[in-house]
């Protein structure tokens, strides 16, 4: 999979609602606001399927699966972020490997990675607030 | 009729018979080895006891730390193998026979010898008084002495020892270990009269005093009377007073064991000893005397290790054939009693001609230094009590002309004394280690020649600090300086985000008065970290400093709030213990282990009611397990309703306080355990730190709470409470030490206050306290100077800082269920707040639910 993380304004001017792509077309998540820097939350897609979303300092959202796939718990919501060479990753609360929060790649584990989507920033002017 | 053993290796061309295997009998076999003689010889050993040659000096250790007589062994796994020597334990040899030259051993065994080594060391003194053979009268050299008087102590209340030197105090340190109300008897005017002046030993006393053991000098002991059990009663002491005891333990010196040099016709000193020449051999050239049992050739009878290990080495190099001469030795000593710092060295009384002493003395805090310097200006010796941080440098310096003014040496740190001499400025060939003679020479050298990059390294390579330890620390910094010297980067940063220690964040935390991590990173993080998002090592590292100084630095109280929240681990961020498969634990706190039927109840209804899985836990309390995130808020809000608070399992911070019921209750109980146990959990709830903090308090010596085991373990005695630190459970169990006896309610949490402080200001990232006090330099006396002395005059900020930790503490649940934005969180899907989280399914086992096992669908999330 490839990187699809849509670039956003920095985390002060953030308001408006998070979406994320799936297969069905963009759906809408939060509010902006809810998402604090440096942590996650998790959302239930239409298929069942869990998604886990994150904004980091610079305000720039990600979304990847929220399935650890080590322990088959829906946990990596849960997780701490952190830089790791210029990449943004989101560590396991379970087992603690890290993943790439802009492809959803394992950085401990080079044969394992989760699904990762689009996000963006629905237009606050579109939003009743 | 004699038999004489088929050994292995009779082809090898000559016997050597060692008769003895106690400290100074196993170095000499390992110095033996080292020169290959082993390869050549057959070695045979007798000896004595039931047991290999283990560390005598560390005896008193046994009481003090918990090591087991298996700890104080001194020969490594498989060395008699592996050099093909021939023990045989608890066979002494009860003839030598010079003619024939074989030795009878008492099981029959006779061996024929090339040449025979004595090292049988001493046996204590028992001096003529009326009643010594009674019950309850002992020695303490040994193994077996020391089992026989911790089972003898079970039954009495008190003990006294005869004899005020360096091994009575060091056997009254074990009394008092032992809990019993502990007497000193010394002849002499003063305490270790052989070491320390008449000022020395009144600093000395003072001391000695302040840890419980009462001190009787200038009385000699007339007479042990016994009761009509046959039982020792008491002691009729020489100014016709009398003192009641349970037991007595003579420690009024040691003869050495000459007994089987005489019976063969070798010269003995007049007052014993086996007269030997520089190369430690006697008037026979076949046998060898080495140790306490020797006489040296400059006409003295050695009762230490150092000068033991010498003569050990020197036999052996003659054996061997190479040049080796011990020609007498340095007397110094650094008494290892807990509590009592006292060293003396080189000519510690002043008897060189013209020279003159130097003294600091400041009887309020019992520190007395004394340095004998000869007319020249050389450093010849001296004597220190109450503060023996200097020893390591200053031994060392002895025989040499220090680089600073004797006077600077002995003032306190900061009170006029212009530099503080460091190991670095002793001169290469300053013997570091006096027990292993080993040089800084040749500790510089194991670091740049051998590639040691650790002091456990250095201790291996070269044998320094293996023996009394008293030099480990003066290593430490050597090692350290020469590892920087030699260029080798020592990069003693946090994470790929901080280059500095936690103890370096913590302190600049504190003085910058900071409470944002990212200001930290920003600020002070490495160059290119700088405007990351650092890493889930020093986030949540952070948010405990942050935390533990929350109301003096200003940050908030609640973890959860602002910043902080982001910092913290996902345990903490939802309050709660996540497991296995994604749902939570929750873990209230019962204080002490103490909890109403009423409560329990509340419990029980609980669990009932949300379908929880309940345990008790090891902790003394009440796990319930299996709730889903949005679950979390509904429980606790009925926890909270009914009294309880949160019990921090999920926290880097006190966990438990256990308690064993105490003398509320138990016949044996001497406090109220239970009550003290309650009063120090209320007290450092909440409070965060490097890595968990447990604690235990037990109302006897009995020690049903297990405190010692405890990073703070609290042990009642009859007169208040004696504190131990650094203990631990789990991976890799340790004892805890003790750190001060009999302590007033307030001086106990005044210690615990600081103890605490210090530890989370220096300590790493999830360091333990058990392995953090066994890390930093000067590990437990260190400590202990800076809690108990206040060294570094840092005691009235430690104090104030836990008084603000104390007068801030809110109950984090409490402050979560009423605060709707903190709420928001508690959600599985931020979509979907009313749909859980269909991951987390639970099956029944045993009455109760379990985590559904987990199939992972590995082709749905593995990708190329
Ligand atoms: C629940 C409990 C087991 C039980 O059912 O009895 C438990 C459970 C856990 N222990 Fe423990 N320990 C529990 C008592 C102990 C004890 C006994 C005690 O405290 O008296 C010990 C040994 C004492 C000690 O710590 O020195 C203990 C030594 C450990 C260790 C090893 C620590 C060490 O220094 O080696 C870990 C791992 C760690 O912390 O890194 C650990 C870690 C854990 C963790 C947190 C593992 C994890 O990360 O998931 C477990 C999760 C708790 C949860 O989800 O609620 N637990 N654990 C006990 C909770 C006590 C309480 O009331 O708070
Ligand atoms: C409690 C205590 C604390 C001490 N603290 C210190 C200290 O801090 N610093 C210091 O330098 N020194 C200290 N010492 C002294 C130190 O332990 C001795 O100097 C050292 O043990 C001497 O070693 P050794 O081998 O000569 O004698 P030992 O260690 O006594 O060994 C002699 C062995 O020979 C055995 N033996 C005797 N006769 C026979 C025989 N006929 N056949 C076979 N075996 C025999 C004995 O059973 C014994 O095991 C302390 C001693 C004690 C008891
Ligand atoms: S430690 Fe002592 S007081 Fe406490 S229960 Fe055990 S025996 Fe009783
Ligand atoms: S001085 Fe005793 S071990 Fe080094």
């Amino acid at each position: 999979m490839t990187a699809m993380t849509d670039l956003t304004p920095p985390a002060a001017a953030l308001s408006g609602t998070v979406e994320l792509r799936t297969a069905d077309g963009w759906l809408a998540v939060c509010a902006a606001d809810e998402l604090l820097p440096g942590r996650g939350v998790a959302a239930l897609l239409p298929d069942g399927r869990q998604a886990a979303l994150f904004r980091d300092r610079s305000g720039r959202l990600y979304a990847i699966g929220n399935v650890d796939p080590f322990t088959g718990a829906g946990v990596l919501s849960h997780g701490l972020v952190g830089t790791h060479q210029d990449r943004t990753y989101v560590a396991s609360p379970l087992l603690k490997q890290r993943f790439d929060l802009a492809d959803g790649r394992c950085l401990d584990d080079d044969t394992v990675a989760v699904d990762s989507y689009p996000v963006r920033v629905a237009s606050a002017a579109a939003i009743a607030r | 009729m004699a038999v004489t053993t088929a050994a292995s290796r009779n082809t090898r061309d000559n016997t050597i018979v060692l008769v003895g295997h106690g400290m100074v009998g196993q170095r000499f076999l390992e110095a033996l080895a080292d020169r290959g003689v082993t390869e050549r010889s057959r070695v045979v050993v007798l000896c004595e006891e039931p047991r290999p040659a283990y560390d005598r000096v560390h005896l008193t250790s046994y009481f003090s730390e918990g090591a087991s007589p298996e700890d104080l062994s001194m020969v490594e796994d498989g060395f008699m193998a592996r050099h093909g020597i021939e023990l045989h334990v608890g066979d002494p040899a009860v003839a030598v026979d010079r003619d024939s030259r074989t030795v009878t051993a008492r099981s029959g065994l006779t061996v024929g010898y090339d040449t025979l080594v004595l090292a049988t060391g001493s046996y204590p003194f028992v001096p003529p008084v009326p009643g010594r053979d009674a019950e309850g009268c002992f020695v303490y050299r040994t193994i077996e002495d020391l089992l026989a008087i911790e089972a003898y102590a079970q039954g009495v209340g008190s003990g006294a020892v005869v004899g005020g030197g360096l091994l009575g105090l060091e056997a009254a340190g074990a009394l008092r270990g032992l809990g019993l109300d502990t007497h000193v008897v010394e002849f002499a005017p003063r305490l270790m009269p052989v070491q320390v002046d008449e000022d020395g030993g009144q600093a000395l006393r003072r001391s000695v005093e302040g840890l419980g053991v009462s001190v009787h000098t200038g009385v000699g002991t007339q007479e042990i009377t016994v009761g009509a059990d046959g039982r020792v009663s008491g002691m009729a002491l020489s100014d016709g007073s009398e003192l009641p005891t349970g037991m007595v333990v003579f420690s009024a010196g040691v003869r050495p064991r000459d007994d089987l040099a005489r019976a063969c016709g070798l010269p003995v000193g007049e007052r014993g000893g086996i007269v030997v020449d520089e190369q430690c051999r006697t008037q026979d050239p076949a046998v060898f005397a080495i140790g306490e049992c020797a006489l040296a050739a400059d006409g003295r009878v050695y009762g230490l290790v150092a000068p033991g290990n010498e003569m050990a080495e020197t036999a052996a190099r003659t054996i061997a054939g190479d040049a080796g001469s011990f020609t007498g030795a340095d007397l110094s000593t650094k008494l290892k009693l807990l509590g009592v710092d006292v060293a003396s060295f080189g000519d510690a009384h002043g008897t060189t001609d013209g020279c003159l002493d130097v003294r600091y003395s400041d009887a309020r805090s019992g520190i007395y230094r004394k340095l004998v310097v000869g007319s020249d200006g050389t450093l010849l010796g001296g004597i220190l009590v109450g503060d023996v941080e200097s020893y390591g440098v200053l031994r060392p310096l002895t025989g040499s002309v220090p680089p600073v003014a004797p006077e600077h040496l002995v003032l306190p740190a900061g009170a006029g004394a212009p530099v503080t001499l460091g190991p670095t400025a002793l001169p290469d060939e300053a013997v570091i280690c006096s027990c292993n003679n080993v040089t800084k020479g040749a500790i510089r050298g194991a670091v740049t020649d051998h590639a040691c990059t650790s002091v456990q390294d250095v201790k291996k390579c070269t044998k320094a600090g293996s023996s009394c330890g008293s030099c480990v620390k003066v290593l430490g910094q050597l090692v350290t300086a020469e590892l920087e010297a030699s260029g080798v980067e020592v990069d003693k940063g946090m994470c790929p985000h901080f280059a500095q220690t936690r103890a370096e964040l913590y302190e600049i935390v504190l003085a910058l008065r900071l409470s944002s991590y990212r200001e930290l990173l920003d600020g002070h993080g490495r160059e290119e970290a700088r405007g990351t998002d650092g890493c889930e090592i020093c986030k949540p590292a952070v948010a405990s400093i942050l935390a533990s100084l929350a109301p003096t630095v200003g940050a908030s109280v609640h973890v959860l709030d602002g910043e902080q929240a982001a910092l913290q681990d996902t345990n903490d961020h939802f309050l709660a213990n996540m497991q296995k498969n994604g749902s939570y634990s929750i873990v209230p706190r019962i204080p002490g282990g103490e909890i109403t039927p009423e409560r329990l109840i509340v419990i029980g209804e609980v669990a009932r009611d949300f379908g929880l899985y309940t345990k008790i836990t090891g902790g003394q309390r009440i796990d319930l397990f299996g709730a889903r995130v949005e679950q979390l808020p509904l429980i606790w809000t009925r926890l909270v309703d009914a009294g309880f608070e949160s019990g921090h399992a999920y926290g880097k911070a006190l966990r438990t306080v256990k308690s064993c019921v105490g003398q509320t209750w138990c016949r044996y109980g001497v406090q109220d355990s239970v009550r003290m146990a309650i009063d120090l959990e209320l007290r450092y709830r909440g409070l965060r730190s490097p890595h968990k903090l447990k604690s235990a308090v037990s109302g006897c010596a009995r020690e049903c709470a297990e405190a010692q085991s405890k990073d703070f373990g609290v042990i009642a005695t009859a007169n208040g409470w004696n504190l131990y630190v650094g203990g631990n459970g789990g991976a890799t169990p340790r004892h805890a030490d003790l750190l001060a006896q009999d302590l007033s309610d307030a001086e106990l949490v005044r210690l615990i206050d600081r103890f605490l402080m210090f530890y989370i200001r220096t300590a790493e990232p999830l360091e333990r306290t058990s392995v953090w006090l066994q890390r930093i330099a000067g590990g437990l006396d260190h400590v202990r100077d800076v809690v108990v002395h206040d060294s570094l005059g840092i005691c009235d900020e430690l104090e104030a800082l836990m008084a603000a930790h104390v007068a801030g503490y809110r109950d984090e649940w409490a402050d979560t269920i009423n605060d709707p934005e903190r709420l928001s969180r508690f959600v599985s899907f931020v979509n979907a707040p009313d749909t859980p989280d269909p991951t987390v399914r639970f099956v029944p086992e045993r009455g109760q639910i379990k985590p559904e096992p987990i199939l992972l669908a590995l082709t749905e999330t593995v990708t190329a």
